[in-house]
């Protein structure tokens, strides 16, 4: 009987691990808290930076799945602990799961933006987020105003809940300023008309072609960046958002009328973080998100014998970086269980 | 905009308000600017809602103004309030309630400075045994007067004997607020709403039948803003404040603007007849101004007090319209008779800025 592995959480990482454990032998039980695996890339229409659309990994990450994993989702998980070799959890619908090892990956959560109230998300109605962005691409929908009109000059703010004292979150969330970048450029593309400013601290391009769009969305789109951060905005009698931001640049404070705001929304570790933490005795740090044994060369492994870790669950990541990171969970775990 | 969004945000920033049994602690600004609305403020606490009120006849300024100007250092700041907290300890009450915001903001401080600094807190005490010999209790309440009337709202509403509504047409009334900065900007869980969205005068002018109109630079500074004013050279700096807010706020056609804030009402009020002077523009209705109010001269209309005992004359911009709207009856003839029966004199008619 081979040994069994429990993935917490069935988004990329989780999917990921569960392919490449399931082609080394080993039993493999998904539980995913919503009605459905994928994750985030459930609600993405196109990724950076080549806007491929999400469809496409997902239906790669759908399809290497093992058909003999066992996937259990609308569940969690009420009660966790880790025995000698054991890991036993008590799931939200009365079963209980043992496994041999357990593989956590339950990434991240968008920033609640209503929490940088002087933005007005949920209160002004032509301020949304990227989450609702993209969305709206995803589902086909024209982008509107609230009004029903076209935008003709919408801005996007970067640095939403991420570098932030005020709202307790000093980490860069790592892929809002590319996310913001390919934004604006497929806002765009099917508005050529409308202006896109993008309102930024600075611009974190750190991966390949990251560049290359951040100057295709100048070059070619025109898209507009001005470096500062926005202060405040506020409704105008037509539904309009005004801003208040400082041109650190010119060293200008300016105030801009906009149809739409699109707020660049951060990571926060997920929900059950706190949870599992708890129970399986895990270290976090003062982000919120998991620490692994060691930042550099075990940063699959947890301070906890056969708890392991993978994707946005210790930090911001790409998908590609979280992809790899899964695949090195899983290599990390065989090993795990063939010395034990 | 989307009311719930706001109701939401105001559920998450509400604040524990003493029942009775209050130390009030004057404003100096107010004292001057508007003395007939601390009045008020005692005689609705009093007569109208039977509650415990005690004013010291010892109590000093807070010396807030002297700390946001860097005047008086803070440590001279906290023993000056340490001793206002001793002569509410000695009178027996439990609870304080300032009627100026920055002394709110400032008490406020103090206290979370000693919550996290306990030592300074021990230095500060040791300081007003050697000045004065006095030692203090903490309030085991802070509430802003606003506050006071806020949590009383309702009550007041129960004996309107006008509301804020057109008494001839029907028409709800609009009003703008503007919440003074030190109210919450400092400490947004100290004040009702936070600070982004304050609730306390928004509650205040629905319970009393009226409707808030929000406007773009709400946030914005009235005018007041103490490195605009208190330096002579900055005075440019004062009144482009209020304007920006003033022509924000234009178009809504707002009856009135509500403030809890000391310097906010008179800088709104003041530079409305200056702006008229300088550049010939008014925001009111027929070449007036959009009359400004204390939150205690709006519950005194309310409770149907004398327009000209709430000290609504001293205003710069005409209140009549407002009074009309609300169909309170006064006498023009008496507007400018003092409380001892005494004539106080006309004052010229501005320019440019109509006046009743």
């Amino acid at each position: 009987m081979s040994k069994t592995v429990l993935i917490i959480g069935g988004g990329v990482a989780g999917l990921e691990a569960s392919g490449v454990l399931s082609k080394l032998g080993y039993t493999i039980t998904i539980v995913e808290a919503s009605d459905r695996i994928g994750g985030k890339l459930n609600r993405w229409a196109n990724l950076f930076p080549t806007q491929r659309p999400a469809e496409e990994v997902l239906n790669y990450l759908k399809f290497q799945l093992d058909p003999n994993t066992s996937i259990i989702t609308n569940t969690k998980i009420d009660d966790i602990s880790l025995g000698k070799t054991q890991v036993s959890a008590t799931l939200s619908n009365g079963n209980c799961i043992q496994a041999d090892a357990v593989l956590v990956s339950t990434g991240f959560e968008f920033f609640d933006a209503r929490k940088k109230e002087e933005y007005g998300y949920k209160i002004y109605e032509n301020v949304i987020t990227s989450v609702d962005l993209e969305q709206i691409f995803k589902d086909g929908k024209e982008l509107k105003t609230s009004q029903g009109k076209t935008p003709k000059r919408i801005g996007i703010i970067h640095c939403v809940g991420s570098r932030d004292e005020k709202v307790g979150n000093t980490y860069c969330s790592k892929v809002c300023c590319v996310t913001g970048v390919k934004q604006a450029i497929e806002i765009k593309e099917r508005i050529p008309s409308c202006e896109v400013f993008n309102f930024y601290m600075d611009l974190r391009m750190f991966d390949r072609h990251f560049e290359d769009i951040y100057k295709k969305a100048q070059v070619e789109h025109h898209v507009q960046f001005i470096r500062g951060r926005l202060s405040e905005a506020f409704e105008n009698p037509d539904g309009s958002v005004m801003i208040k931001v400082e041109d650190t640049l010119l060293g200008k404070p300016m105030k801009m009328n906009l149809d739409l705001v699109v707020l660049m929304v951060g990571f926060v570790p997920s929900s059950s973080s706190v949870f599992l933490k708890k129970g399986l005795q895990l270290e976090t740090g003062n982000d919120g998100f998991f620490t692994p044994a060691d930042e550099h060369y075990k940063t699959v492994c947890s301070n906890q014998k056969g708890v392991f870790f993978a994707g946005a669950c210790t930090g911001p990541k790409t998908i590609e970086n979280t992809i790899t990171e899964a695949r090195a969970a899983a290599l990390e775990i065989a090993t795990y269980l063939n010395q034990n | 905009m989307l009311q719930e969004g706001k109701q939401a945000l105001w559920k998450e920033y509400q604040k524990e308000i003493a029942d009775n049994r209050y130390f009030y602690v004057r404003s100096c600004v107010r004292q001057n600017f508007f003395p007939a609305s601390e009045a008020t403020f005692l005689k609705i606490i009093t007569e109208e809602l039977g509650k415990d009120i005690y004013e010291h006849p010892s109590h000093t300024s807070c010396s807030g103004i002297g700390y946001h100007t860097d005047v008086i250092p803070f440590e001279t700041t906290m023993t000056m309030v340490a001793r206002q907290f001793a002569l509410m300890t000695e009178a027996g009450y439990p609870n304080l309630v300032p009627s100026c915001i920055t002394s709110f903001g400032l008490y406020t401080e103090v206290l979370d400075t000693w919550h996290h600094f306990p030592e300074v807190e021990a230095r500060v005490r040791e300081h007003l045994r050697k000045a004065t010999g006095r030692e203090f209790e903490k309030p085991a309440n802070i509430a802003h007067a606003s506050d006071i009337i806020f949590k009383l709202r309702n009550e007041i509403a129960a004996k309107a004997k006008h509301k804020l509504v057109n008494h001839i047409t029907g028409k709800t009334l609009r009003g703008v607020e503007h919440i003074g900065c030190h109210y919450s900007k400092m400490f947004p869980q100290k004040g009702i709403g936070g600070a982004e969205y304050p609730y306390v005068l928004i509650g205040m002018i629905e319970a009393w039948g009226g409707e808030v109109v929000d406007y773009p630079e709400r946030r914005h500074c009235c005018g007041f803003g103490f490195r605009q004013y208190l330096v002579k050279a900055n005075r440019g700096y004062s009144v482009a404040s209020s304007k920006k807010k003033f022509e924000s706020m234009e178009p809504y056609k707002p009856d009135f603007i509500l403030t809890n804030c000391p310097g906010c009402p008179y800088f709104l009020d003041r530079w409305q007849y200056a702006i008229a002077e300088m550049e010939g523009t008014t925001y009111g209705e027929n070449g007036m101004g959009i009359p400004v109010l204390t939150y205690e001269e709006l519950a005194g209309l309310v409770l149907g007090y004398d327009p000209w005992d709430l000290g609504l004359q001293v205003h710069q911009v005409s209140v009549e319209p407002l009074l009309d709207k609300m169909g309170i009856s006064y006498n023009p003839s008496s507007k400018y008779v003092g409380k001892n029966g005494k004539f106080l004199g006309v004052p010229f008619k501005p320019n440019t800025l109509k006046v009743c």
